[in-house]
């Protein structure tokens, strides 16, 4: 409603702004699969999830509005994207630092406790 | 002004058709304007802010379920490429399409709301519904040639011919693959019906440009539904 006070609404040049998000996002989709088909390597995942990024920005600015909005909704958009950041990002550093669970990986602790040393080995015979 | 004149008598006679009272002797009043709110804008930008909470938790959602398959992707490599090739490209890219389209056409059901055209609005939102329909018949289609193939989540699975047979990856895959495309769309139906109301509320012409938050709103869930599926898509059908 910031549209009220700050600037009138035109609703011309509005459905214009839509309409050229929209070929913007189709053309993006056609370039994201066109390039599915070639072979890049590693670059692939780069590619697709660049181009995606891309193309919920757009969707976020123009259709949801967040380029015209009170800056606190883009702020709480911006929490949720950080905080999924956080969660991704702290899970692989885990996951890709830890040796994987071989039997190999496992280490005996101390003769002593033969025991308790079992029980954590036992999963990872599965 | 006091809300503790307004706590006197709450539940009360004046209903949706808003307060003749003291209070809205106070302002030129709108019908939806409700009481606790000084102006009709503070109350839009209250449901909006409130909006874009829920929005960041179905972020977070589906962020879960992203991280999932992300992790099982990392342990079973070759199982998801194999598994990825099961899933049709182009009917992918249609949907991407659809969705893409029926995007546009609610923003600018949101605009015709907003410049008073209830038949507008109207005729937008039908074409949004109907999209959503078009992306649900194509999901259906795909669903029902998984299941025929039994490429089904889990223990469920029974399809032959992998090149690692007996391994879990694939199962994994397609656990993740209908719990998340599952989940987005009953997240699509959700989103029919909340366009079907919003229709039969713009017939009414309940919509201008002083209120339309229910339009901008169920818009801004029908966009975030959009957004995950920009996601979802490359991540299953395009990325080997």
């Amino acid at each position: 409603m910031s549209s009220h006070t700050e600037h009138q609404l035109d609703p011309k040049a509005e459905a214009r702004t839509y309409t050229l998000t929209l070929t913007l996002l189709l053309i993006l989709t056609a370039i994201t699969v066109g390039a599915s088909y070639i072979q890049f390597g590693s670059l692939n995942v780069v590619i697709a999830l660049g181009i995606a990024t891309i193309k919920a920005s757009l969707v976020a600015l123009f259709f949801m509005h967040l380029r015209h909005d009170k800056p606190v909704n883009a702020v709480i958009a911006c929490a949720g994207f950080l905080f999924l950041g956080l969660f991704l990002l702290f899970t692989f550093l885990d996951v890709d630092t830890r040796d994987p669970l071989q039997p190999v990986n496992l280490k005996a602790v101390a003769p002593a406790a033969a025991a308790p040393a079992a029980a954590p080995a036992a999963p990872a015979k599965e | 002004m006091s809300s503790s004149t307004v706590d006197l008598h709450p539940p009360d006679p004046h209903g949706p058709q808003g307060a003749h009272g003291d209070v809205a002797a106070v302002h030129d009043h709108d019908p939806h304007h409700q009481h606790h709110f000084t102006t009709m804008e503070q109350q839009f930008d209250t449901s909006k802010i409130g909006m874009w909470l829920f929005l960041a938790t179905e972020v977070l959602t589906f962020g879960g379920l992203f991280l999932g398959f992300g992790l099982m992707q990392n342990k079973y490599p070759q199982e998801f490429v194999e598994a990825h090739e099961h899933l049709q490209r182009p009917l992918g890219a249609l949907n991407t399409v659809v969705l893409l389209v029926s995007s546009f056409t609610m923003v600018l059901a949101v605009l015709a709301a907003r410049t008073k055209q209830p038949k507008k609005t109207v005729r937008y939102l039908l074409m949004t519904i109907a999209c959503a329909c078009i992306f649900l018949g194509v999901k259906y289609f795909e669903y029902s040639h998984k299941f025929e193939e039994g490429l089904l989540p889990g223990r469920f699975y029974s399809h032959h011919g992998d090149l690692i047979p007996g391994s879990h990856g694939y199962s994994t895959f397609f656990s993740f693959y209908f719990m998340m495309t599952g989940l987005h769309g009953i997240h699509i139906l959700a989103g029919i019906g909340l366009l079907s109301w919003i229709a039969v509320r713009a017939r009414r012409g309940e919509f201008s440009d002083a209120y339309y938050t229910p339009v901008d709103l169920v818009g801004l869930f029908w966009h975030l539904v959009d957004l995950i599926w920009i996601y979802l898509f490359p991540l299953y059908y395009l990325i080997t």
